[in-house]
């Protein structure tokens, strides 16, 4: 199954139509759209508006690609579950967002395994197309790295006021 | 520039998270000292799962923006309160009416968010009870922070960054990535 989502908090009707025409023109019978509040109803593809934490966890599991806007919710779920994940940022020049911050994501999370990225349709067709082989198991651990951890844990320690807390986590652009 | 930042662990270090986070659990004193877990959903909240190693031995109480996500903190403390955002004034003053009373009620000696609104909310109240504050910048903002993110850094006690190149001496802090 094709699963698109596009996030909890707004809609993204541009990447929902970019399936949804793919889908048709191929006679899938396989999509299925998270669409949010978007204005765009999928005429080839099964859809819902929201899933909740259940519904969207099934959905991640009978996938066999997933294609998401570029928010971190998304792609950390799909990557927790070793999927293949094709990402589409939503652009503010297009009214999508309130910021290019999802151009930024694409840039930096995009070379990370198992990623695609697409722009546009014809990117997003291209990897739609050309399957690529899925990761095997998640590649990353299920938390944060311990060095954040233990950051927040030190500054957190009882007995460690606020300010010769935050000093000993000085800034430290070579910290892992 | 920024390509192969992250890292992919690993078995061997995969090995060494657990080790660390058994030592973690070994090595702290008794914590009951009450912390406020506090995001919005979606991508916010993910990245809040990821931190909860670091909130072992604190009574936590996790609020966020939808009931379904009470199931995957098994039997913690969970809470809903409004989302809001930058563009709707009115439920910005809903959501921050109902994270005073959160935080008023709970009294917790840390608040820690990982955005957006709702968490700058609880940290701007925090502040007025003398909790330790903790803004820890979505991975998302890769390029430059949010607008929630540039103020509650100014009012949080610890504000990090997950992008070493955002690290600046007066704040954001760089100590790792919820990957």
């Amino acid at each position: 199954m094709i699963f698109v989502t596009v996030g909890t908090e707004l809609p993204f009707d541009r990447l929902v139509k970019m399936v949804d025409d793919w889908g048709a023109r191929n006679a899938r019978s396989d999509v299925f759209a998270q669409i949010g509040a978007g204005a765009y109803l999928p005429k080839a593809s099964g859809y819902a508006r929201f899933l909740d934490s259940q519904a969207f966890a099934a959905h991640l599991e009978s996938a066999t690609v997933v294609v998401s806007h570029a928010g971190t919710g998304s792609i950390l779920s799909a990557l927790a579950k070793a999927k293949r994940l094709i990402i589409v940022p939503r652009r503010a020049s297009l009214g999508e967002h309130r910021n290019e911050h999802q151009l930024a994501t694409v840039q930096h999370l995009g070379t990370i395994t198992g990623i695609k990225v697409a722009h546009d349709e014809t990117e997003l067709v291209a990897q739609l197309e050309n399957p690529w082989d899925a990761v095997t198991k998640p590649i990353f651990s299920p938390y944060a790295s311990i060095s954040l951890i233990e950051a927040i844990r030190e500054f957190t320690s009882p007995g460690k006021n606020n300010s010769s807390a935050a000093q000993t986590v000085a800034h430290n652009p070579s910290a892992p | 520039m920024f390509r192969n930042v992250i890292p992919q662990i690993p078995t061997s270090s995969r090995l060494d998270i657990r080790a660390a986070v058994a030592r973690i659990r070994q090595a702290g004193t008794v914590r009951t000292q009450r912390l406020l877990a506090i995001s919005s959903g979606g991508g916010h909240w993910i990245e809040m799962l990821r931190l909860q190693p670091a909130f072992e031995g604190f009574d936590v109480t996790y609020a966020t923006v939808g009931e379904s996500y009470r199931c995957q903190v098994d039997d913690a403390k969970f809470c809903t309160i409004p989302n809001a955002n930058s563009s709707d004034k009115w439920a910005l003053i809903v959501s921050a009416v109902h994270v005073l009373w959160l935080v008023l009620t709970l009294r917790p000696a840390v608040v820690v968010s990982t955005g957006a609104a709702p968490g700058y909310l609880a940290i701007f109240f925090g502040r007025w009870i003398g909790a330790k504050t903790i803004w820890v910048d979505s991975i998302a903002n890769a390029e430059e922070l949010s607008l929630s993110g540039r103020l509650a850094g100014r009012l949080a006690d610890l504000w990090l960054t997950q992008w070493p190149h955002l690290s600046r001496l007066e704040g954001p802090v760089y100590r790792g990535s919820i990957l």
